[in-house]
């Protein structure tokens, strides 16, 4: 017996495609934003942070880089409601999302915010500028700008693990595509197109994350 | 009603592992040999062939790896063969790590100065000459870090194979989770068991990183 693909009837679905990717876009620009602001964060505490805090941050990176998106997901969906935290689908999906960014994050700014030569923020230091005022003039922006590179490829890797959250019911690209084969049972041709879909996404992500980067360090750094 | 202790609940998981790591073990020694391929072609003469291993990495990069196991799950039934959860999994997972594993020892075969390829090359080495003998043995060096931190990618890889019905460390959660209604000790103690899979392998990287870069650094 011979298989005949038939691509036209899982296209036909395409507003329920066309959702999934927008909502699989929606989660990686809620995950980007305070996934990046909390590997600030992280990056910051790692490097300047009091001695506790230091330590937490450190094992939260290890826990979170050491662990399975799936699993974390699992943990805070199915998880926290029995310690009290009650979280619907998308907020479990964008928390976990943010969380495990974060962790990734944490790591790579920190790379660059080390790269940062000592002088400089002596200097800053010499100019009455505050802690906090070195750190976000002279440590953050060369920092941010050296690992930008590193920051997309790993924003564009959560996007892509994003796809396990259709197991806890998101309605994101995947699930589009677990429904409509559950519907016509063109399993492989849903799988295909909603891979090439995600194929467009990365690229788009990465665009977005390259003009980014251009609008915020418009300066070539000198080296 | 049966109760379920924590040793229970631990021993059901730990017995789960076994098959965690044999996938593991399967698709990191799969995916070198076939990344050992790409990155031949990939690095290879040639215009064709370099450009064709440049897009099976950028496919498997840039799509989920719960859309290749899919895809593997389900074509390759439409392919005639009588697939397995196994058959499905160790395949997409060794395919994805191929591609990842070849696009890392690229950087390592660009790191080698060209110097040694010219001077491999006016030796009269062919191709395959040269990366045996004189490019290999120096990129090596400088993949095994890189090599033995992406071992943590494909055992965290593994957990997805769960949702096509992979019996494993997360499928066991899920099924013990359902037996016994404690979903916040079972995941985290599947947590913890990936953690101390994977833990030692991250620690190794970081410090064989440490150690051959300052060799390398003199």
């Amino acid at each position: 017996m011979r298989y005949h693909f038939n691509f036209g009837d899982v296209l036909a679905y395409y507003p329920l495609l066309l959702k999934g990717a927008l909502l699989t876009l929606e989660l990686i620009a809620i995950g980007g934003v305070c996934g990046i602001a909390l590997g600030i964060f992280g990056a910051w505490a790692r490097s300047y942070g009091p001695r506790p805090l230091k330590m937490a941050v450190g094992a939260y990176v290890e826990i979170v880089r050491n662990t399975p998106f799936l699993v974390q997901l699992f943990f805070i969906f199915f998880g926290l409601p029995s310690a009290g935290i009650q979280l619907t689908e998308l907020e479990a999906a964008s928390l976990a999302m943010v969380f495990n960014l974060g962790a990734y994050s944490t790591e790579i700014i920190r790379a660059g915010v080390d790269a940062v030569p000592r002088g400089q923020i002596e200097a800053g230091m010499c100019l009455a500028m505050t802690r906090l005022q070195v750190f976000r003039h002279v440590v953050l922006r060369p920092a941010l700008q050296k690992i930008w590179p590193a920051l997309s490829s790993q924003v564009v890797i959560v996007m892509l693990g994003s796809a396990a959250c259709s197991q806890i019911a998101v309605e994101d690209l995947t699930f589009a595509a677990n429904f409509i084969q559950s519907r016509d049972f063109r399993a492989f041709e849903a799988y295909f197109i909603a891979t090439g879909i995600y194929l467009v996404l990365a690229i788009f992500v990465r665009q977005v994350m390259r003009q980014i980067g251009i609008q915020l360090f418009p300066r070539k750094v000198k080296r | 009603m049966s109760d379920f202790t924590l040793w229970d609940i631990a021993r059901g998981l730990l017995l789960s592992a076994r098959w965690t790591i044999a996938l593991s073990l399967v698709a990191f020694i799969g995916g070198g040999v076939v990344g050992l391929l790409v990155l031949l072609l990939r690095t290879g003469r040639g215009h064709a062939l370099p450009v064709a291993a440049r897009t099976y990495i950028e496919l498997f990069q840039g799509t989920p790896l719960l859309m290749q196991l899919f895809i593997a799950f389900f074509g390759l039934s439409l392919l005639g063969v009588d697939t397995t959860p196994w058959g499905a999994a160790g395949l997409a997972l060794t395919l994805w790590a191929s591609a990842f594993l070849a696009e890392i020892w690229r950087g390592c075969v660009d790191a080698v100065p060209r110097g040694q390829w010219e001077a491999s090359s006016s030796l009269a080495m062919g191709y395959l000459q040269q990366m045996r003998h004189v490019v290999l043995p120096q990129a090596m060096r400088i993949a095994i870090a890189p090599t033995v931190g992406f071992s943590v990618q494909v055992i965290k890889g593994t957990a997805l194979a769960s949702i096509i019905g992979f019996m494993e460390i997360s499928k066991a959660g899920t099924i013990i989770t359902n037996a016994t209604f404690k979903p916040f000790t079972v995941y985290a103690m599947v947590a913890a068991l990936y953690f101390i899979l994977c833990w030692p392998l991250s620690r190794l990287a970081k410090h064989l990183e440490r150690k051959l870069n300052a060799a390398h650094r003199h």
